[in-house]
This record gives C-alpha cells, sequence and structure tokens, in this order.
C-alpha cells in the first residue's frame, strides 16, 4: 500500500481522468425505462451508473403509518454488491441509511405532499456500479423518475458536487478525488426557485474555499438541469408533429 | 421527531420570530445555557455530560485493541454510535437505530474524523495488525432540542477526557503498564446548528422551534474557522445566501463556546 | 404581465409559464404572481387562464365520475376496488342488493367477486376517505364480455375529442359499443374479437399520438385501412 501521497492535479492543471478542474464528467440520462414502475431514470455519470424508480402515490403499508393530511415519502438508497472494488454486503450499511435520509429529505420539497393524504410514494435507487458522486447522481434521476411518475412537483431538483483536490476547487469529484482531496460538498438544488435541498460537507475548507465549491456545485447543478429536461422532453418527442 | 405541536404555539413562534423573537426570550443568534461535567462515569475510558438548556446528552469512551482496516494499516480507528434513549422523549422507541440516531452519530463523527482532531497514526500500535479503536457512544437522555449540537459537544469533551492505558509489546503481544496517558485532541470542533424558520436562521433551536421549522442545517467549525462538516436536515430548503451567512454566523459562534468553555 | 412559451409547447416542472394576473388552472402553481408548470406536458394560454395538458397523471376521484374498476376484496359489507388510482374505492352491499342485506346469509362473493370487472358511478369522496361507489344506476354494473384499454386518464378527452367527433367516429368505423372510465380504463364491446381489437388498436394509437395534430382523421384512414387488410386476408383465405 503505498504512502506517498498521489497528485489529484497534473502540472498542466488538468485531473486523473484528463478534466479540467470544473468540468463534468460525460452524463448520459434516460427517462421512463422500466415498464413496471410508475415513474423511472437511468443517468450514467463517469463511471457511475444508476437506475431510480417511483411507485405512487398509492395505498400506504403498512397502514398505521399513513399521514392524514399528506404523502408519506419514502426513499431507499442502495448498492448492488457488484457495484464497488470490494464486493459489498447486500444489506443496508449506516451510510446506506444515511444516504436514503438525505436523499428523501432533498426531494421532498419539490413534492405537493398536500395532494394526496393517506398515500405513499416509494423512490428506489439501485447504484450499479459507483465512482463517487452517487447521492448527487441518485437526486438527479429519482426527480426525474418521480416527473416521469406524472406526480406534481414544484420543480425539478438536481444534484452535483464540488469539493477540493490538491489546491484547486473542482466540479463532480470522482471516487479518487472524493477519498484522497481536501473536501467534498454535495448540493441539491431546485434551479427555478433557487433553492438549495440538500447541502452535506466534509473535508478542511476556509469560508472563501466554502464559497467557492458552494458556488461552482451550483454551476455544475444548472448544467446538469438542462440536460435532465432534455432527457424529459425526449421520451415525448418521438411522433413527429403531422400538419393539420 | 413527528411530535404534534399546537397550531396556536405554532403561530406565537412564528410570529415572534418574525420580529426578531423567540418564545423564549433568546435572541436568534443565542445558545441556551451550556454545562459540561467530566469524569463521571469511573469505567469508562472517558465520559462527559453535556446540559444544553434541558436537553442532556451523556457520552462515554472505551478503548480497544483491534485490527486497523486493510486500506489504512498504520491508522487506529475512530466508531462513534448515538442511542436515542426511549426514556429521553415520549416519541424515542426501543430497537435497532433508525435513521435519525444514523444521521446524528455520522454527522458528530464527520466534525471530529474531518477536523483532525485525533492523529489517528499515533493511535497504531502494529502497523497492519494492532491498532486502539476509539469507541464514542452517545447517550441522549434528554430531549429538549438540538441533539447534534449536545452530543457533538459531549462527544469532544469524553474524548478530551480520555485516558490510554500505557502498553509495551513483548514478543508480539500488547503487555498493559501502570499508569495512564491522555488521548491527544489536537482541535476542537464545534457543530453549530441553524433552523429555518419564517425564512430566518436561528441558531441552537429548542425542541418547539424544532416542531416548527421547515429546515436545518448544521455546520462544524474548528479552532482555526474552517468548515470540516456540513449537513442540511428536514424537508425545507436554504437559499445560497442563507448558507453563506450561515457559515459566518457559526465560525463566529464556535468560538464564542469554544471560549466560555476554555478549550 | 407577460408568458414564457408558445401554446403547444412542451413544459417541465417548475417552467416558469407566465408573469401576471394570471390564472394557474391544471397542472400549474401560482407563486409570488408567477405561475409555474408542475407536471410534464403541453402548456395553453386561454385569455387569462393559463394550463398544462399532462403528458402523464393518475386519476384523483371526483363527484359524479363513471369509473371502471377491478374488485379486489370481497368483504363482510361490500367490496373494494382498484379503480387504478391512488386510492382504492369502496362499493357497499346497500348500493348492489335491493333486498335488506343479512351478512350471514347473503354471501357476497356470489354476487361480485374479486377479479370481477364493474362500471360504476363515484357517489362520495373527500380527503379523509377512500371514495364510495355506487351501481345503482342504468348503464352500470357487472362487465360480463368485452375488452379493456387502460391509459392515463389525461388522454380521455383526445379520446373524446371535439364535441365526441374521435370516439363516435372509432364507434361508427368499429362497430363497437365503447365506454368511457374518467379514471382512464375503457370498456369496448363489439359483435366480435377482430372488430374490439381494431378498436383497440386505435385507442393505443391515440395515447401514443394524442399530442399531435390531425389525428382523428388519420386514426380513421388506420382503421379503414385495417378493415381492409382484413377484408382481403378473409377472401384469399376463402379462396384456398
Amino acid at each position: 500500500m503505498s504512502q506517498k501521497p498521489e497528485k489529484l492535479i497534473d502540472k498542466k492543471g488538468l485531473r486523473l481522468d484528463g478534466r479540467k478542474p470544473e468540468e463534468l464528467r460525460s452524463i448520459k440520462i434516460q427517462v421512463g425505462i422500466l415498464p413496471n414502475a410508475d415513474g423511472s431514470a437511468y443517468i450514467q455519470q463517469g463511471k457511475n451508473k444508476i437506475l431510480a424508480g417511483v411507485y405512487g402515490p398509492r395505498e400506504m403499508h403498512p397502514k398505521h403509518l399513513a399521514l392524514p393530511d399528506r404523502t408519506v415519502l419514502r426513499c431507499r438508497y442502495h448498492m448492488a454488491p457488484f457495484s464497488v472494488q470490494e464486493r459489498k454486503s447486500p444489506a443496508p450499511s449506516r451510510r446506506d441509511i444515511e444516504l436514503s435520509k438525505v436523499i428523501r429529505e432533498a426531494l421532498e420539497p419539490s413534492i405537493f405532499l398536500e395532494y394526496y393524504p393517506r398515500t405513499g410514494i416509494d423512490i428506489f435507487v439501485e447504484i450499479l456500479q459507483a465512482d463517487g458522486g452517487t447521492r448527487c447522481a441518485s437526486i438527479t434521476a429519482a426527480s426525474l423518475a418521480l416527473a416521469d411518475a406524472g406526480i406534481p412537483m414544484r420543480d425539478l431538483v438536481v444534484a452535483c458536487a464540488a469539493g477540493k483536490a490538491d489546491d484547486t476547487i473542482v466540479l463532480d469529484l470522482m471516487d479518487t478525488e472524493d477519498k484522497k482531496g481536501g473536501a467534498d460538498v454535495p448540493v441539491a438544488l431546485m434551479p427555478n426557485l433557487n433553492a438549495i435541498t440538500l447541502l452535506q460537507m466534509d473535508g478542511i475548507l476556509t469560508f472563501e474555499e466554502f464559497e467557492k465549491a458552494v458556488n461552482l456545485a451550483l454551476k455544475g447543478c444548472r448544467e446538469i438541469y438542462t440536460m435532465q429536461k432534455e432527457a424529459l422532453k425526449a421520451k415525448y418527442e418521438s411522433v413527429k408533429e403531422v400538419e393539420e | 421527531m413527528s411530535s404534534i405541536i399546537a397550531r396556536v404555539k405554532q403561530k406565537q413562534i412564528l410570529d415572534l420570530i418574525a420580529n426578531g423573537k423567540r418564545l423564549d426570550g433568546r435572541g436568534l443568534k443565542d445558545y441556551r445555557e451550556i454545562k459540561v461535567e467530566q469524569g463521571l462515569i469511573e469505567r469508562a475510558e472517558g465520559s462527559a455530560r453535556v446540559l444544553l438548556g434541558k436537553t442532556e446528552i451523556i457520552a462515554g469512551t472505551k478503548i480497544e485493541i483491534g485490527k486497523p482496516f486493510s486500506d489504512t494499516p498504520n491508522e487506529g480507528v475512530l466508531t462513534v454510535n448515538a442511542e436515542l434513549v426511549p426514556l429521553a422523549s415520549p416519541t424515542f422507541e426501543p430497537g435497532p437505530p433508525k435513521e435519525d440516531s444514523i444521521e446524528l452519530a455520522r454527522v458528530v463523527d464527520r466534525g471530529i474524523r474531518e477536523s483532525k482532531a485525533i492523529d489517528f497514526k499515533k493511535l497504531c500500535i502494529k502497523p497492519g495488525k494492532k491498532v486502539f479503536v476509539v469507541f464514542v457512544d452517545v447517550y441522549v437522555l434528554n430531549h429538549d432540542g438540538n441533539l447534534i449540537d449536545a452530543s457533538a459537544l459531549a462527544a469532544l469533551a469524553a474524548l478530551l477526557n480520555t485516558k490510554m492505558l500505557n502498553y509495551e509489546i513483548e514478543e508480539d503481544e500488547v503487555k498493559i503498564k501502570p499508569g495512564y496517558t491522555p488521548l491527544h485532541v489536537s482541535k476542537h470542533p464545534i457543530a453549530i446548528t441553524f433552523a429555518k424558520i419564517n425564512d430566518k436562521l436561528i441558531v441552537d433551536p429548542w425542541l418547539e422551534e424544532e416542531q416548527t421549522m421547515d429546515a436545518r442545517l448544521t455546520m462544524t467549525i474548528d479552532d482555526d474557522e474552517n468548515v470540516c462538516a456540513i449537513q442540511k436536515g428536514g424537508s425545507g430548503y436554504f437559499t445560497p445566501k442563507q448558507v453563506l451567512e450561515a457559515a459566518k454566523t457559526a465560525m463566529e459562534k464556535a468560538d464564542e463556546i469554544r471560549k466560555k468553555l476554555n478549550w | 404581465m407577460s408568458t414564457f412559451f408558445e401554446s403547444r409547447q412542451l413544459v417541465a416542472p417548475g417552467d416558469l409559464l407566465a408573469e401576471g394576473t394570471y390564472v394557474a388552472g391544471e397542472n400549474t402553481y401560482k407563486e409570488n404572481n408567477k405561475i409555474y408548470a408542475s407536471r410534464l406536458g403541453l402548456v395553453q394560454y386561454e385569455d387569462k387562464n393559463v394550463n398544462v395538458v399532462a403528458l402523464k397523471a393518475f386519476y384523483i376521484p371526483k363527484l359524479g365520475d363513471t369509473v371502471i374498476g377491478t374488485i379486489v376484496e370481497v368483504g363482510f359489507s361490500g367490496w373494494t376496488l382498484d379503480i387504478s388510482s391512488p386510492y382504492l374505492a369502496i362499493l357497499r352491499a346497500s348500493e348492489v342488493l335491493s333486498r335488506p342485506f343479512r351478512p350471514q346469509e347473503n354471501e357476497l362473493s356470489k354476487v361480485l367477486d374479486v377479479g370481477d370487472l364493474v362500471i360504476a358511478k363515484i357517489i362520495a369522496y373527500d380527503r379523509a376517505h377512500d371514495p364510495r361507489l355506487t351501481v345503482g344506476e342504468p348503464g352500470l354494473g357487472k362487465i360480463t364480455r368485452g375488452q379493456i384499454v387502460k391509459m392515463t386518464p389525461t388522454k380521455i378527452p383526445r379520446v373524446i375529442g371535439r364535441k365526441g367527433s374521435m370516439v363516435s367516429m372509432i364507434k361508427q368505423e368499429t362497430g363497437c359499443h365503447i365506454i368511457l372510465g374518467q379514471n382512464g380504463v375503457i370498456l369496448i364491446t363489439g359483435k366480435n374479437l377482430e372488430d374490439e381489437q381494431l378498436a383497440m388498436m386505435a385507442l393505443r394509437k391515440i395515447e401514443c399520438e394524442s399530442h399531435t395534430s390531425g389525428l382523428t382523421d388519420r386514426i380513421a384512414q388506420m382503421i379503414k385501412k385495417e378493415k381492409a387488410k382484413q377484408k382481403e386476408e378473409l377472401n384469399s383465405e376463402s379462396k384456398t
């Protein structure tokens, strides 16, 4: 095991995967790919491969957990055992449970919960392959799955992380940068309302670095948002308009 | 937490905060009284009791010898666990840890770990084979709001109070020698939690403010005014401006608290 | 006072549709004088009304609606139905049986059993209770034959067409009887399976192309072509 610190940014200012500091990984999004789920979306971001499915609003099971005046949102973030280098046990880890909670809390503000009392909406996120930034990509996919399910929303939710690699503030960290870098700041945003619904951070940042990281993450969010909208519309533009 | 707060009370809190006031007379940026007591559990290697207003937390540390993780063979291990003990609140139920206690433990852990308060290399006994494992167990005894800040204080105070047994290695065996060495803790990360109510940010929400708030934002700040950990919680949102404002306020309050506790 | 899209443009949740003294219609919401879309769909500006025709939505019960549902549970005093909605619906025995109902004597499953299809009407619904149904009106009751087509309820108006033009055309061309449930469930009963399948094909095409124009004519043409094809196949079969 090498003890020498690996340089994350080379002399030309490029990262380990050739990206510039403020560059996103390559992203591909598809909506409505699971026939049984009420809504679904698939996202590939760098080496991340993530599937999100939504069921609901539907009758709540178990019934006693239903709320009289609103819908109950449940979210499960789960990693496939083969998604990471060392096989991960399929049982939910403490990290899985925390991520399920913060992802749910990132999506909740976008949904009109009061519209469907006594029902439940279930969001399932499966990480098929992980390479850093899975909670952000999960939120981006899950929000599209909710929209695909026809659930009324205030806005889409899009997420992206920024952080520190060596001494540079970088956008969209991959796993090596997250593990070896100085900080990781995942952010989720409702773009039209300019509302931050997920914000976490680990590492060490001065106020100025933190401000730079947050602004860079928000910029990344807005870039990914245009891709979200394109993916939503692509599903419905497959039939050409015929003139009357 | 899903305790129902009377609508009348909720309105009271909302109206007062709109005018910059709080139900218990505090200002928007005032903490409740903080009391820290250390060393109360002799069986533990370190312990502390924190009272933040009426919120009461006890944290205890236990040190064991174990194997290091495969990707950090020269480093000791820190494990933080939190228990929302049923007697602390009518809303806590017995059973395995649920998402709230897991989130609490992980946020407290993050603040300590990321601020590098503990030098894990100093906890190495035999590289790749034996290291010290530091268990920090946070016990919530009374829930009156802002469990995160109180738990972080209790965990840190317990670590500051922790004594390691002296040892020497004899033929691959760890032999305990008489005497103690205090655990070396070089930083004092402080968690500052904000609640957003009526679009205003208040620090240190007590229980009824928590039941009224839209969302919460915790920022852990180290001795050099760096941000080490952040956690947004709850189903509301913050504007970018509010986030940066909170960071500045958190740095002020963390310094204040460190001064008050002589850390 | 401004609008930000053109009528019939595709909009996503959160898109700002209009600002000023407009009225927030279907699948939109208003905040601070701004109207945003809440569902993916085609925006429509009609005078001061801004609404979105959603591409996908689910059925929320409304008093007086005719719905087609499936019995999923037989209880002691009634049945529970799946009406393709987030809410299950209740059909009380008293709404079905004309004479007084005695649970020990009358076995409800003999009247309606799990899996039966029913056309019913919603007689009660509020936020605190599941919708209640009745079959006590003419045209309602158990379905004994026909084909079922399910689609998102927002497309039912398209199936009806302007002044009923679309659905009447299909009925005429296929000779089938068509009942449209407001919950997006459609019952087709024809003289034979081929006619029913023709109607089903037409409905599926409407579902896919509901956001395009000139649909009624295209569907009519498609049906005519299919019928001609079927006739040819029959002729060639009878020749051999």
